[in-house]
């Protein structure tokens, strides 16, 4: 391989990524070292297992990626908001809007989410830490490395080229040469196997760890979403594995799998791809609306209106979302039968979501409504999600299907159940947990600036597009000449696409000036919240709660506040940790190294890296690790300083 | 001593395991399609509940045996659906 085809060349915007990339870890290394922080970096956050400490990590990665990923699409828009527009080739192009998708969805919205996981679960369900806390480490660390080697396709080798949903014969090795969709394979890979365990760690917490009295039922409704979202990971995830295996096999080492000749099938990577891609939208979905749930129970001082049908609808949703995966191909070539069933189960979907809706307004009916920003989110969220749940029915229907099916329609109307419904959501979350977490609400005026530019901003963005889709704009078109009438509402797209980029710029100014100027809370419940996560002091100590919670209801704080049913009736007693541990980081590492080589089909350093894969997962099986004890005396005094008062 | 430390019913688990892939292989002889089947699903049965009982202890877990059971409901739920639908798409309901 000459070194020309290794990075990148040709592209004025690759080169400057190149630079950034150059300059930015430079920098990094420059400042760690200056700063003397490379022992606290190591110490605190690489080897740490602390499930919060592992969530805020996430959700770092995920604001990282989600401003990577806007960037694709500031760039996807500028490209298509005027006729013959040159800013970017078709090759190019191709590149944004697969990682964008990639990006958006993988390691984005799932980080994000499985970040507030990791702050949130264990502390509703007043546990000491997840199941696994050392799993949940290795977790983060794949993801992340997923996440690093897709995001280094861009300069060297090039991205993958054949959208994210990768369908054969294109992503074939036969029709994209480049080693991008080989990235495709093995970042998703190794990222997904940090998502299963992930999965079956939470499974496992939320069954087994939590505090007493704490029964199914009475779990606060996040937690019950949380649930619900890993056992559709468990049984999702092993398809998008196999799948992605035979991909690699198919591109790496010229296995037939999803070929069109030798007895291949290249229809069935479709098929599998939206066994696992279709229950994927509802683990990211799932948790949001949970996170709603806590929000709009807490800022209307009303308990959730309809807890037992939230769950079954919950379960049901689960259910179905793996009976509908075929609404994604309704034009590939099977019967009018097929797509019959199919229609029938899509549609059946919006019954148990429309009854979330339902009680969420049934909730907020007579309550005392306070305006803060994840309340603002959380309203916006009802109507907008609407609008894309509706479109959503259009969707649903075959025949209809056939008129838009892969055009601007079906992108605005993804991005209208996506955004609303996810990305608020983690928006949302993250200013209503942010105080939980370090002991500061984020401004609530420069909160609510960024929340009306980026709700507005979104309708300009996304409305104008289910038009052009209409009028026949396909998706995925890099250009488009001016008699097709395109350019009017593009142009408007591409002004509302600055707004959302202003919206988010005020959000992270935000958090800036919140770290600077925001006030330090003194205890550990600002939002007057109903549920056990707010019962403990903010900044969260190591060890959660000094003493065990005991749960008499739903709505545990709520009860404790109102009703004098004290929670925390117990003595404290010394507390177990698990230790830190720099095997799950080094880890990530070897998988990193493995994964590159395999890119490139570099089989000395492949072979040499799995082999140390196996080697560090075995060291792990012959730990000896007791984990450490927190004592009396030291509790105490953590939680004197916690409280405020001097030692 | 050595006998109670060592782990010999995970081992022998693990070695039949590892035959009965090696025997599911016999698959691609030159055999009628219905011994075929049968391989593939007696090997199959064996080795799922070779994996339950030896690996995963669904026998041992009192306390939360009806979570286990839902589980694994699931689980069936979603092979099916995805076996049987992937035939509904491509073979019974392919537009002819």
């Amino acid at each position: 391989m000459k070194w020309d085809e290794f990075f990148v060349t040709g592209e004025p915007m690759i080169y400057g990524a190149m630079a950034s990339i150059v300059l930015v870890t430079i920098a990094i290394i420059v400042g760690l070292t200056y700063f003397k922080k490379w022992g606290y970096l190591w110490r605190e956050w690489l080897t740490t297992v602390d499930h919060k400490r592992i969530g805020v990590m996430y959700i770092i990665s995920a604001l990282i990626m989600l401003f990577r990923g806007g960037v694709d699409a500031m760039l996807m828009r500028a490209q298509t908001a005027v006729p013959e527009n040159k800013l970017l080739d078709a090759q190019h192009y191709n590149e944004i809007f697969t990682t964008h998708g990639l990006i958006m969805i993988l390691f984005m919205a799932m980080p994000f989410i499985i970040g507030i996981m990791n702050v949130v679960v264990p502390l509703q369900i007043g546990a000491r830490d997840v199941a696994f806390p050392r799993l949940n480490a290795i977790s983060f660390w794949l993801f992340f490395t997923g996440a690093m080697l897709l995001n280094l396709s861009f300069v060297i080798g090039g991205s993958p080229d054949a959208g994210w949903s990768a369908y054969f014969p294109l992503a074939s090795l036969e029709f994209s040469p480049t080693v991008g969709n080989n990235y495709y394979s093995l970042a998703l890979q190794i990222s997904g196997i940090g998502t299963l365990l992930t999965g079956i760690n939470f499974i496992v917490t939320i069954l087994k760890m939590r505090a007493p009295g704490m029964k199914l039922m009475r779990m606060p409704m996040f937690t019950w979403s949380s649930l619900i979202t890993s056992v559709i990971i468990a049984f999702a995830f092993p398809v998008l594995t196999v799948a992605l295996a035979l991909m690699m096999f198919d591109r790496i080492f010229g296995s037939q799998f999803f070929t069109m000749s030798n007895g291949g099938m290249d229809m069935l990577w479709a098929n599998l791809f939206w066994v696992w891609g279709h229950p994927e939208v509802y683990i990211v979905i799932l948790p949001a609306f949970g996170i709603y749930s806590e929000i709009i129970a807490t800022f209307s001082k009303k308990n959730l209106y309809g807890y037992t049908s939230m769950v079954v609808s919950m379960v049901v949703i689960s259910l179905l979302s793996f009976l509908v995966w075929a609404h994604h191909f309704y034009t590939m070539g099977q019967g009018a039968m097929v797509n019959g069933f199919f229609s029938i189960t899509t549609m059946a979907i919006s019954v148990p979501t429309g009854v979330k809706i339902f009680n969420w307004l049934f909730t907020m009916r007579k309550g005392k409504i306070t305006f803060t920003t994840p309340m603002l989110y959380s309203l916006a969220f009802i109507p907008i999600f609407t609008i894309g749940g509706v479109t959503g029915v259009m969707l649903a229907m075959a025949s209809a299907d056939y008129q838009y099916h892969n055009t601007m329609f079906l992108v605005a109307h993804f991005h209208y159940v996506l955004i609303p419904g996810t990305v608020f959501a983690v928006i949302a979350g993250f200013h209503y947990w942010f105080p939980k977490v370090f002991g500061f609400k984020l401004n609530e005026r420069l909160g609510k600036h960024a929340f009306w530019w980026i709700a507005i901003s979104f309708n300009v963005t996304f409305f104008p597009l289910f038009f052009l889709g209409l009028q026949g704009m396909t998706r995925r078109m890099y250009t488009y000449s001016a008699e097709t009438g395109f350019g009017p509402l593009n142009l408007i797209s591409f002004a509302g696409a600055l707004g959302l980029a202003f919206g988010f710029i005020i959000l992270v100014y935000n958090i800036y000036y919140s770290i600077r100027y925001s006030p330090r809370e003194t205890d550990g419940d600002p939002w007057d919240a109903r549920t056990l996560e707010w019962a403990t002091s903010s900044p969260i100590p190591a060890y959660n709660f000094a003493v065990t919670p005991n749960v008499k209801g739903r709505d545990a704080l709520w009860s404790a506040k109102h009703d004098n049913q004290p929670i925390f009736d117990g003595k404290i007693e010394p507390i177990h940790l698990p230790s830190n541990s720099g095997k799950p980081v080094i880890l990530g590492g070897v998988f990193f190294v493995f994964g590159f080589a395999l890119v490139f089909s570099w089989w000395i350093p492949a072979i040499i890296s799995g082999i140390a894969i196996l080697i560090v997962l075995a060291s792990m099986s012959f730990d000896r690790d007791h984990g450490i004890t927190v004592s009396v005396e030291e509790i105490m005094e953590t939680e004197k300083k916690l409280r405020g008062e001097t030692l | 001593m050595m006998k109670q430390l060592f782990p010999i019913r995970h081992v022998m688990g693990y070695l039949t395991s590892l035959i009965l892939s090696a025997l599911a292989l016999t698959a691609l002889l030159d055999i009628p399609f219905a011994s075929k089947m049968a391989i593939l699903a007696v090997t199959a049965i064996i080795q799922a509940s070779l994996q339950l009982f030896v690996f995963m202890h669904i026998s041992e877990m009192a306390s939360t045996k009806k979570e286990l059971y839902l589980n694994i409901a699931y689980a069936l739920f979603v092979g099916l659906v995805t076996l049987f639908g992937s035939m509904f798409i491509f073979v019974w309901g392919w537009y002819s």
